[in-house]
């Protein structure tokens, strides 16, 4: 085992996006630590203006999401010693989001897309009627259990180049959520959805680098669920040629 | 900002079909212009054809044959997984699509020397 160096070489991105600049911070190190301590540590001790995002500590609320190292991480589950072999680290703001100040990032475009790609429940029934009862183990149940994990933190929007490239990509969080909805059998929208995500910036444009599945914490798979959708939307597609 | 990084197998993939598709693209003007020539200038071929028996042409002619199987095997991947069910051994088809390009353009190559 390598010995715990005694202090971490910490750059972190400051500023907002109009003035960039890297700071450089020494960082008592500690036998376990999580990124997300480093930056509590940095803000509690060194420097109180830094600005940063998280809330539960524990990897369910999806805020403290960051680039560790070049990598998109949720930095309250990602030990320093996984990622900082020589006791470097380099932290940034999520990619593909605008900046509001140092490590915080902008989410609405983000959750905008959300919304764009009809990504919310349309109801079937109202709160005075019966529950609809769900199968678990139907195949569309199984499918929508896949992707309903997502904390929305934003990694793997950070992670797509598709995204990088093209700003109006819906991206693999808010696409994999649409495909959640269109397998629940309580959703009522099901041609919205597919008119949604089929439309400019829908999940035609990904180019199945897999990046998203590479890098979800939660071990996801939004390019099954974004594959899921091109197949459906090309199969509505044929239907509604053959029934014209 | 620095990128992340990008070494996994399906990105590679991805860049795979990408740099062989944009290849191949070149490729193809060149080659139906020198398969005009046999309309054209029956001569000029010939010359070419003698010159393609160069050791260093056939090599360059394995690789053209690599990017065209590795191009048509990773498309294949590609439509399956954008059109067949689901199936979680993307990896390992993408892995079997540069195999078998490999054996072809092989194969190719063993027969041309």
């Amino acid at each position: 085992m390598t010995r715990t160096p005694e202090m971490l070489h910490v750059t972190v991105q400051r500023g907002t996006a109009q003035d960039t600049r890297k700071q450089r911070f020494d960082v008592p190190a500690r036998e376990n630590q999580t990124v997300l301590d480093v930056v509590s540590w940095i803000q509690q001790e060194a420097d109180p203006t830094l600005s940063y995002r998280f809330a539960c500590r524990v990897g369910m609320c999806g805020s403290c999401a960051m680039m560790v190292n070049g990598v998109p991480r949720w930095t309250c589950r990602t030990h320093v010693s996984r990622v900082a072999s020589d006791g470097r680290l380099d932290i940034a703001p999520l990619r593909n989001l605008p900046v509001i100040k140092d490590l915080a990032t902008d989410m609405d475009p983000f959750f905008d897309k959300w919304v764009a790609a009809e990504a919310r429940h349309h109801p079937t029934r109202g709160r005075l009627e019966e529950f609809d009862p769900i199968k678990p183990d139907a195949p569309d149940r199984a499918e929508a259990n896949l992707g309903i994990e997502c904390i929305n933190c934003g990694i793997c929007y950070a992670a797509c180049d598709t995204v990088a490239g093209n700003p109006d990509y819906l991206g693999p969080a808010a696409l994999q959520r649409a495909w959640t909805l269109l397998n629940d059998s309580r959703d009522a929208d099901r041609p919205g959805i597919l008119a949604a995500v089929s439309g400019k910036g829908g999940c035609h444009n990904c180019h199945s680098m897999g990046s998203c599945a590479q890098y979800c914490p939660n071990g996801l798979n939004p390019m099954r669920a974004i594959a899921g959708l091109k197949r459906e939307t090309v199969r509505a597609a044929l239907r509604g040629k053959r029934d014209a | 900002m620095k990128q992340p990084p990008r070494s996994h197998p399906l990105w590679l993939a991805f860049v795979l079909h990408r740099v062989s598709g944009l290849a191949l693209a070149l490729f193809l003007p060149a080659h139906f212009w020198l398969l005009s020539q046999a309309i054209t200038a029956p001569a000029r071929l010939d010359g070419f054809l003698a010159f393609a028996e160069n050791p260093l042409v056939k090599i360059a002619e394995f690789g053209l044959v690599f990017l065209l199987a590795v191009h048509m095997f990773g498309g294949l991947r590609l439509m399956a997984l954008e059109f067949l069910p689901w199936s979680d051994r993307q990896k390992t088809l993408a892995a079997g699509a540069v195999g078998a390009a490999l054996f072809l353009s092989g194969t190719f190559f063993l027969r041309a020397i």
